[in-house]
């Protein structure tokens, strides 16, 4: 029997077991032998695509970032091989009451801001990036309040963005960062009454996680698996409940154009240093 | 695109309404209209509606562009992919042709008749999924006329009416209500169990049964409380009644189940009913069992409408029933049948009191009662096609606890 590719994930909620019992057997039915590695953080995932434990790691936007210096440090390489369309061109949003009084990311001055986990990069990583790049810097120029929940999650856990939208309608804080689409679904969730918010600000735009390959993984079997993840297609009744589960209509070839703003703020707010190495102290995972 | 091209897409304006309180279903209104690979023009000034649309389009698989300020929106057809592969399951009207399935099949699922399902869809292993096997073409009407004809036992009965019987005759009454109940004990479960195991797909059987099922709860409820009026506990309950009842319960085909039950049981018991209508000492009695008799007609004319249209589909089919009966009566040829309280009590009911000249009437009574019995299930197994001398057979085999 071949080796089989085996891929890591991390297991932010029980659904990841499903989704990834799914693909398994979808390869399989494919012969294409297939496993998986689920790990409690994306720090540990990273770090066992460099010891050989997993082929491919389902890497959060943080996670490709960290990878792709560590293998810089190396000599290696690694590569973005795909990604789902829902990741592709995400902003988050600085949100605020509707009464409130500010209307632009100057009126933050003095005010608290939430955020969500530390290594979240759409409600951290990228919007500290997005006020910096203002001249907003936090602890200096207004009070970043964090809504951390399951460190080492990568902000995956959608909890801390819900914690700050709870807290902005509960006026404990000014304006809350959040991914659009949470927005919207906080909206649906009824967490933000329809209208009683408004957007003042919107990141750039930015991509979320891929398919990031281990040094050394298999040339023919990394093809095979991009293959076969080309062709899962939602008109296929057998595999569209796993990608409704996963979040995606098509999977598509991965690409590195989209992460420019995290990799910056991940130097500017010191999270890893160039080799790819932990600099961030408060941050347990 | 050009500026003119912009001009001829269809537009629509959401204003100041955030996709955060609902502007997306203008938005899906507005792709309704337009073909798949069309596009869309859309503008707003609520504050950050560029964001949540784009967040929207993203989640639907909608490619979206800005251009001067108006957000283009092309419409994909991803969701098309729900229907790819879908199953129809044919339609909501029973009078259309095909509309109502020979074979329902699991992967119809709970789905209204008529809905398109989706593909991959659980399934679900409902035992009675042919239609020969559970339908009758005026089954709507007659759940129509079940409905109309529900009664309410606290307005449509008089449970102050005046009346004193004595207390032999109280007793005989709350003996035939406790045999009634155990008999509507079985009228209710049998339809019951066939319910849970029917095809969604087959609505108005499902209706029908639904419906008798809530009539016969209804009778217990008002036989118990007749019984209970004078302050009465239910009596004798017989193991040849029970055993009698027992085979309609052990019966697993839906049509042989509904012929004993139905056209011969329930058709026996409204003979019963129209008797106590007429001839029970009180007026409560009196009024329960016409209103009872009402709804057990229904009963019967849908067990006769079912098993006409089976026969006439599988002439063959008339051969199980016949065997049916016989081994029905072979099963009970150890039991007494009708038990001799029953018997005696309705003698009593319909004399009324203890004289000899009443009790002659009541004897005189219950004969008649026989007769118009036997009468009715030949008349129906005649009409159900069964040739004269086995109808006669058959009609007297049936049991003697009536039901
Ligand atoms: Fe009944
Ligand atoms: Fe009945």
């Amino acid at each position: 029997m071949t080796r089989p590719f085996v891929m890591g994930a991390v297991a932010y909620a029980p659904k990841v077991v499903t989704i990834w019992e799914g693909f398994k057997e979808y390869f399989r039915a494919r012969d294409f032998e297939f496993d998986f590695i689920l790990y409690s953080n994306y720090e540990r995932q990273v770090e066992a695509q460099f010891e050989g434990a997993i082929d491919i790691a389902w890497n959060s936007p943080l996670a490709w970032v960290r990878a792709e210096r560590m293998a810089r440090t190396r000599g290696q390489s690694v590569r973005a091989v795909a990604m789902r369309d829902t990741d592709c061109d995400l902003a988050s949003v600085l949100v605020v009451r509707g009464d409130s009084a500010i209307s632009e990311v100057s009126a933050l001055r003095g005010k608290i801001v939430g955020f969500g986990a530390i290594d979240s990069p759409q409600a951290n990583l990228i919007p500290l990036d997005h006020l910096r790049t203002q001249g907003l810097v936090a602890g200096r120029d207004y009070t970043a309040r964090r809504f951390d929940v399951l460190g080492g999650k990568h902000g995956d856990h959608i909890g801390g963005e819900r914690d700050a939208a709870l807290s902005l309608m509960a006026g404990e804080i000014d304006a809350a960062w959040m991914i659009d689409g949470n927005h919207l679904a906080f909206s649906r969730e009824g967490v933000l009454p329809a209208g009683a918010t408004r957007i003042v600000a919107r990141t750039g735009a930015y991509d979320h996680c891929n398919f990031t390959t281990s040094p050394g993984a298999s040339e023919e079997q990394v093809a095979r698996f991009v293959e076969l993840l080309m062709g899962m297609a939602w008109d296929d009744p057998e595999v569209r409940p796993l990608l409704e589960l996963e979040g995606l209509k098509a999977w598509r070839i991965g690409r590195t154009s989209g992460y420019a703003q995290l990799a910056r703020a991940v130097d500017d707010e010191r999270f890893y240093d160039s080799k790819g190495n932990i600099l961030v102290t408060d941050y347990r995972y | 695109m050009t500026a003119k091209e912009i001009f001829l897409s269809p537009i629509i304006d959401i204003e100041n309404l955030g996709l955060d309180a609902g502007a997306h279903l203008l938005i899906k209104h507005g792709l309704n209209k337009i073909p798949v690979g069309g596009e869309l023009l859309v503008t707003g000034n609520a504050p950050g509606w560029q964001a949540q649309l784009s967040a929207w389009c993203r989640a639907q698989g909608h490619p979206l562009t800005f251009i001067e300020g108006k957000a283009q929106i092309t419409r994909s057809d991803i969701h098309a992919g729900r229907c790819r592969g879908a199953t129809q399951t044919g339609s909501a009207d029973p009078k259309q042709n095909g509309a109502v399935h020979e074979h329902a099949w699991p992967c119809y699922g709970l789905a209204a008749r008529g809905a398109t399902v989706e593909a991959g869809a659980p399934e679900y292993a409902f035992r009675l999924n042919q239609k020969h096997e559970v339908w009758a073409d005026n089954a709507a009407e007659l759940y129509a006329q079940a409905v109309a004809a529900q009664w309410n036992p606290d307005q449509a009965i008089d449970w102050n009416a005046a009346f004193e019987l004595p207390d032999e005759v109280e007793n005989a009454v709350a003996q035939v209500m406790t045999y009634m109940i155990e008999n509507e004990n079985a009228a209710l479960v049998v339809p019951a169990r066939f319910l849970g195991q029917m095809h969604p797909h087959f609505r108005e059987v499902q209706a029908v049964l639904a419906i008798q099922v809530a009539d016969e709860a209804r009778h217990i409820d008002v036989f118990t409380r007749r019984l209970r009026l004078r302050g009465r506990e239910p009596a004798l309950s017989t193991a040849g009644g029970q055993a009698s009842l027992k085979t309609l319960l052990d019966e697993t085909d839906f049509s042989i189940a509904g012929f004993l039950l139905s056209v011969l049981g329930e058709g026996t018991f409204v003979s019963l009913l129209n008797f106590l209508h007429a001839h029970a000492p009180d007026p409560v009695t009196r009024q329960i069992a016409r209103l009872a008799a009402i709804d057990e007609g229904r009963h019967v004319a849908f067990g006769m409408a079912h098993l006409l249209r089976r026969l006439k589909l599988e002439p063959e089919f008339r051969t199980r029933l016949t065997h049916a009966v016989e081994t029905r009566n072979d099963a009970l040829s150890g039991t007494s049948g009708l038990n001799e309280e029953v018997f005696d009590a309705l003698i009593l009911l319909a004399a009324g009191e203890f004289t000899p000249a009443a009790i002659a009437t009541g004897y005189a009574r219950v004969q008649t009662l026989m007769t118009d019995m036997a009468e009715g299930r030949l008349a129906r197994l005649l009409r159900l096609g069964f040739e004269g001398k086995t109808a006669q057979r058959l009609a007297a085999l049936h049991t003697r606890n009536f039901m």
